[in-house]
């Protein structure tokens, strides 16, 4: 028993705590139904910095394609709930009813094979995190084994964006050009798009956000998390002691993409769109900013760091629209500079061990803290 | 189709070809200097060529309203200019930035995009969100048709001869000179070059220096072929990196041999299909044939 009171007061965990109490119950008491979706929206990324910590952090492994995982999820859920608003009956303007307005526009004329199996909700559940996870595998699979990794993995990951972002552009009959899925609807009949629809989906996120950071921490504080550490440390003394590096690579590379691919799911659901701009090179690269300003080493600090970031976005975009990528840059270059270890790193180095010692706790349990380890 | 009007066709098409291959090369040969050889992942090389570009643009418009008589001579000195501007620049970025990161390669990569962001936005500050193109003298423009038929646009043979004459000077420049010795050393064995009394943050920064400034002379190259916005050089990036990677990181001779065979592939593929396709093809085939050959067309034989 005591030691469950142990587990439960550590420092991980009440950070954790504290997270919720904000996210679940400050938040929707502070802020109107439009703020807090904009949070949920920003949530929604933060999926993607929490995978980012895994991969990144933890695994050594920068991707910068993480767009491209949160925009496959994003589109499984966006054909599904598409498919579900163009009913033959709200559809009967169209030469052929009953198939999205912009393959009509595209003169397609029937639903192609790719679209088929979202028709029904269990499946397209299924494909929002088997068809990011299935891509991760194969590219995984393909480069770890070949031991690519660092920069090349980095450079092939944005390739990937690349490739996927123009061809969603080219191909407008079948996945909606520039403009993606739009007008967006229901969910088995339920109207997304109502406030209280806003808040449950809020609410779902944050339930979610939640466990994937408990499931995170588990996998960080298991052998698996020491093996991706001291991959990411030593990666030939590990191969050498009898591991299949490149297996737990693709593993948590996967692991990464499926987790982004919820965090595109969630987006579109409390959005209500989807579209290629959030698949290119520079969202993946935002993404990766927003785990490098919260810390690459704290699944919390990355949530952190995406609700901050994103605020400020919203913020300077509408009051100094020329002064935000400036900010943007500084931020970029700062956290580079300065604080490799982001946000969370600046709690854990300075602010903890002063607030321990205004305590009068000796500072030196903090010192005992996983997750600030030399830097490679 | 006659055979003959198909044969214009083919030239005409692979000539095309060679202009984006000239500006990629440029582009992969500035990045081969920078990422092949010192590893730093400059995320900020298109701005570097946008930087060439708005100089060239500059260099046009001062000169169409203070010179016209100088319109048909502004070109050939704007472009020595573009390399200055974006030496200098690349020089400044070194010192205050990317030295601090030399250990750091992954860290490179978000500080130079950082870096490239802010440049943007000075860009479009300075020159406005429009895209500007500079007034081209006029030997540039018109073409050139050696038989009925086929015309073989002459900017094109200029940004080919100008690239040519590039390469020319970069190869003379790292295998017979001085320089280029101090950096192969450097970037064989930095320890062991240090100790033989090679400066090497000296030649760090002068390298990543001239690696910019060949970036801007392809931003030169650009303004022939295309026009200039604040956002035209991030347009490259992502192609520029696969040019050196599937050339061989470490190899200057594998960037011209996959610049070459990128743009050719993409220039025939954009015939026969739309060039968004032609793009997606292109890239995923480079992306298969590095899946299958991660160390590119010419694998360096340094020891790491």
């Amino acid at each position: 028993m005591n030691k469950i009171f142990e587990q439960f007061g550590t420092h991980r965990h009440a950070a954790l705590i504290l997270l919720m109490l904000l996210l679940a119950v400050v938040l929707p008491l502070g802020l109107d139904i439009f703020r807090l979706n904009l949070i949920g929206k920003y949530l929604s990324y933060s999926f993607v910095a929490v995978g980012l910590v895994m991969l990144w952090g933890y695994g050594g492994i920068l991707s910068l394609g993480q767009g491209v995982y949160f925009g496959l999820g994003g589109y499984c859920m966006a054909m599904f709930l598409k498919l579900e608003a163009s009913d033959p009956v709200s559809t009967k303007i169209q030469t052929t009813p009953g198939i999205p307005d912009f393959m009509d526009w595209n003169q397609i004329t029937a639903l192609p094979l790719l679209w088929q199996p979202f028709r029904h909700l269990p499946l397209a559940l299924l494909a929002v995190v088997l068809v990011p996870g299935l891509l991760a595998f194969v590219l995984g699979v393909a480069m770890f084994k070949r031991r690519v990794s660092g920069v090349y993995f980095a450079i092939m990951t944005q390739a990937v964006a690349l490739i996927l972002s123009v061809l969603i552009i080219g191909q407008q009959g079948y996945t909606g050009g520039v403009n993606g899925i739009t007008d967006l609807k229901t969910l088995l009949g339920w109207d997304i798009r109502t406030d209280r629809a806003h808040y449950i989906l809020y609410f779902v996120n944050v339930a979610l956000l939640g466990l994937v950071i408990l499931g995170c921490q588990w996998i960080q504080q298991s052998k698996l998390g020491t093996l991706l550490l001291a991959m990411r440390d030593k990666e030939d003394r590990v191969r050498f002691s009898g591991y299949d590096v490149a297996s737990f690579r693709t593993f948590v590379f996967c692991l990464a993409a499926a987790l982004a691919a919820i965090g595109g799911a969630m987006f579109t659901l409390q959005v209500g769109f989807m579209s290629p701009s959030f698949v290119g090179i520079v969202p993946s690269i935002e993404l990766v900013i927003f785990t490098a300003i919260g810390g690459r080493m704290s699944l919390i600090g990355a949530v952190y760091g995406t609700l901050l970031v994103n605020l400020g976005k919203t913020y300077f975009s509408e009051s100094f629209p020329d002064l935000w990528l400036f900010l943007m840059a500084a931020l970029f270059i700062g956290v580079v500079m300065a604080f490799p270890d982001g946000l969370a790193g600046i709690y854990s180095a300075r602010i903890r061990p002063w607030l321990l010692n205004r305590r009068g706790i000796q500072a030196a349990s903090s010192v005992t803290q996983a997750g600030n380890p030399a830097r490679p | 189709m006659s055979p003959s009007e198909l044969f214009n066709i083919v030239i005409m098409q692979g000539f095309a070809g060679f202009s984006l291959f000239s500006v990629l090369l440029l582009m992969g040969l500035g990045l081969a200097i920078i990422f092949g050889q010192m590893g730093v992942i400059n995320m900020a090389h298109g701005e570097f060529m946008t930087i060439g570009a708005y100089t060239i643009y500059l260099a046009s418009h001062l000169s169409e309203t203070f010179a016209p008589g100088l319109m048909p001579y502004y070109f050939p000195p704007a472009i020595l200019l573009a390399f200055i501007a974006a030496f200098a620049v690349g020089w400044l970025a070194e010192w205050l930035l990317i030295r601090h990161l030399y250990k750091r390669p992954l860290d490179t990569l978000l500080a130079t995009w950082g870096l490239s962001l802010g440049m943007q936005q000075v860009f479009r500050s300075t020159f406005g969100p429009k895209e500007v193109s500079p007034t081209l003298p006029d030997w540039l423009l018109g073409s050139w048709s050696p038989m009925a038929g086929l015309d073989i646009p002459i900017n094109g043979l200029f940004v080919m001869a100008l690239t040519l004459v590039v390469c020319a000077v970069v190869f003379l420049a790292m295998f017979r000179s001085r320089w280029g010795l101090r950096v192969r050393a450097t970037v064989a064995n930095r320890a062991m070059a240090n100790a033989t009394g090679i400066d090497t943050r000296r030649t760090d920064r002068i390298t990543y220096a001239i690696g910019c400034g060949i970036a801007g002379m392809a931003g030169a190259a650009f303004t022939t072929i295309g026009s200039t916005g604040p956002t035209s050089g991030s347009l490259y990036i992502v192609d520029a990196f696969l040019v050196v990677t599937f050339g061989g990181a470490a190899s200057l001779l594998g960037t011209i041999a996959s610049a070459f065979s990128i743009s050719q592939v993409q220039s025939i593929a954009e015939f026969f299909l739309t060039g968004s396709m032609a793009k997606v093809l292109t890239l995923s085939l480079i992306l298969l044939i590095l899946m299958m050959r991660p160390q590119g067309l010419f694998a360096s034989k340094v020891r790491r």
